[in-house]
């Protein structure tokens, strides 16, 4: 064991004789399970709207980035004890999360939420699945009547309301929407719910240097369109800005 | 939807270019050849790896516990026995959330104390854990491959330090069933107590020790899933991501809820892994009973006479 330490230590020591500025490279963190916002492609690489997103970023305020995907869980525990430096992982800026972390300016417009089900369900009596630590998660709490289910990964509340656990499961419009065209068994049911307000880069809070290259970055996508180009592309149902 | 771009995906045959016009065995074999099941067959070797490295290291942590818990000088005591109770009564998925981010945590303080001097701001800023950039585990800008070695790294030892605890036990049991008789026969023998202990204790507890050790691999086996709490993408992970339903938008095999298919061929991989196991661990006892004055050691004796 002694010798993996020293060998881990040799291995950082060589390291930083490349010693550079701070964020030479810098560390995006991701889920890779949440289509189209981010997921894993066949080819095993992290592909999606904020994939396509954060290499424009990157490439606009001139960093070097890393991806590196992240259980949802522990999303927020791993960005401020340091093991990457942003999440860009379809995640709503809320006050509740702006206590733990910063965020960038928001790069989506508030997103869409919808219900899908099996069949006609009248949700506010219903057992509703939704991912855990998410605004639905959130809304559905605070739903009178309707039960909350909660589970880890995006896919798993599908599989739940599939296999009859859940009646409906809440989640961003854009993430369920070519779930409901590629299989007939379910469907968006009711009308959208509004609630979040837009996506953001989160980064730790004393990393201002790093949160004000990203928003800059992000308002020069929208001042010149690209931005939206992507949104149509990816996200066809959300609002452009 | 954007339409999902034809990405040379495959190297492997040559007929996957166009999956869409695929059926059968030759769909399947596209499939199960994409770079995302790579990933996943790496991470087969992944786990074997941790498996190989953590069970000598556990066992040596182990036996350093249980020297230390029989030593006559009593801190070095109280300090086996300290750590045997610790860490066999802490649940072990607190220990690998906790322990692991502080001792991450701990090796950037000591490196930030050594390396940044002159550095005012202080390490805890509200919640974020915030060192210098050189003292950063790995460095921020090191590849990713040195950072999934650090984190490979972390595991071993996590594993090493729970199951050594447990070794230790295990050890401890086994260095006090070696009989008495023997120990006082190689001091009348004029052996110091070192020669005792490495001549005559060292080789015949073992027997002894195996059933339990033998249980602790086991244990050992089935506690890798544990590896993704830490970051790595274990065989657990994979194939829960690569059973979730596809959508033919994301990619070029879609296909619905396939995980059962993926945790069925996990079950065979552990069960075929620790059948393989149970007969190597027989055959250890085997060879490790002949001779020993046990009951099994005189079985032994008396099928050969």
């Amino acid at each position: 064991m002694k010798n993996l330490i020293l060998s881990t230590a040799v291995l950082a020591l060589t390291g930083s004789m490349a010693m550079a500025e701070s964020h030479s490279v810098v560390r995006l963190g991701t889920e890779g399970a949440y289509p189209p916002y981010n997921f894993i492609n066949d080819a095993g690489e992290v592909d999606g709207f904020e994939r396509e997103l954060g290499d424009e970023l990157c490439a606009r305020a001139e960093l070097t980035c890393e991806w590196v995907t992240n259980e949802w869980d522990s999303i927020i525990p791993n960005l401020v004890s340091g093991n990457y430096d942003a999440i860009i992982a379809g995640m709503s800026i809320t006050d509740e999360r702006k206590e733990v972390i910063d965020f960038s300016e928001n790069y989506t417009q508030p997103d869409p939420s919808a219900f899908l089900a099996m069949g006609d369900v009248d949700v506010t009596t219903a057992v509703v699945a939704a991912q855990a630590s998410t605004i639905q998660a959130a809304y559905v709490a605070g739903m009178e009547g309707a039960t909350l289910l909660e589970f880890a990964t995006p896919d798993e509340t599908v599989a739940a309301v599939k296999n009859g656990e859940a009646d409906a499961v809440l989640a961003d419009k854009a993430f369920l929407q070519p779930i409901a065209e590629s299989d007939a068994e379910v469907s968006i049911i009711g009308e959208d719910v509004l609630i979040g307000g837009g996506i953001g880069l989160g980064v730790r809070q004393s990393d201002t240097e790093l949160r004000d290259k990203f928003t800059a970055a992000i308002q020069s996508m929208k001042a010149d369109g690209t931005l939206n180009e992507l949104i149509v592309k990816w996200l066809p149902d959300s609002a452009t800005f | 939807m954007p339409p999902h771009p034809t990405r040379l995906v495959n190297f492997i045959f040559s007929y996957c270019t166009d999956p869409a016009s695929l059926e059968g065995l030759q769909w399947l074999s596209c499939y199960l050849t994409t770079g995302k099941h790579m990933s996943m067959y790496y991470a087969f070797g992944t786990v074997l790896l941790l498996l190989a490295i953590t069970a000598p290291v556990a066992l040596a942590f182990g036996f350093g516990g249980a020297s230390a818990a029989r030593s006559h000088f009593a801190p070095l005591r109280w300090f086996g026995k300290a750590y045997i109770a610790i860490v066999r009564g802490i649940p072990d998925i607190a220990f690998f959330l906790f322990f692991v981010i502080a001792l991450d945590q701990g090796f950037e303080f000591i490196r930030h104390k050594i390396k940044c001097p002159d550095w005012q701001e202080p390490v805890r800023q509200g919640n974020d854990f915030v060192v210098c950039t050189a003292a950063k585990l790995p460095l921020g800008n090191a590849p990713q491959w040195v950072h999934e070695t650090y984190g490979f790294a972390l595991a071993v030892l996590t594993f090493a330090i729970v199951f050594g605890a447990f070794a230790a036990n295990v050890l401890f049991g086994a260095m006090r069933a070696v009989p008495h008789g023997q120990l006082e026969t190689a001091e009348a023998y004029g052996m110091s107590r070192r020669q005792t202990f490495w001549r005559i204790l060292v080789p015949q507890m073992w027997v002894y020790a195996l059933p339990g050790l033998s249980n602790l691999w086991m244990v050992l086996i089935k506690a890798t899933p544990l590896l993704f709490l830490l970051g790595v993408e274990d065989i657990v992970y994979w194939a829960r991501e690569l059973g979730g339903s596809k959508q033919p938008q994301f990619t070029d095999y879609p296909h619905p809820d396939w995980r059962m298919w993926y945790f069925l061929a996990l079950l065979v991989f552990y069960l075929a892994f620790t059948k393989v196991s149970e007969v190597v661990l027989d055959r250890i006892m085997a060879r490790l009973t002949h001779g020993q004055a046990t009951a099994a050691g005189e079985a032994q004796r008396k099928a050969a006479a």
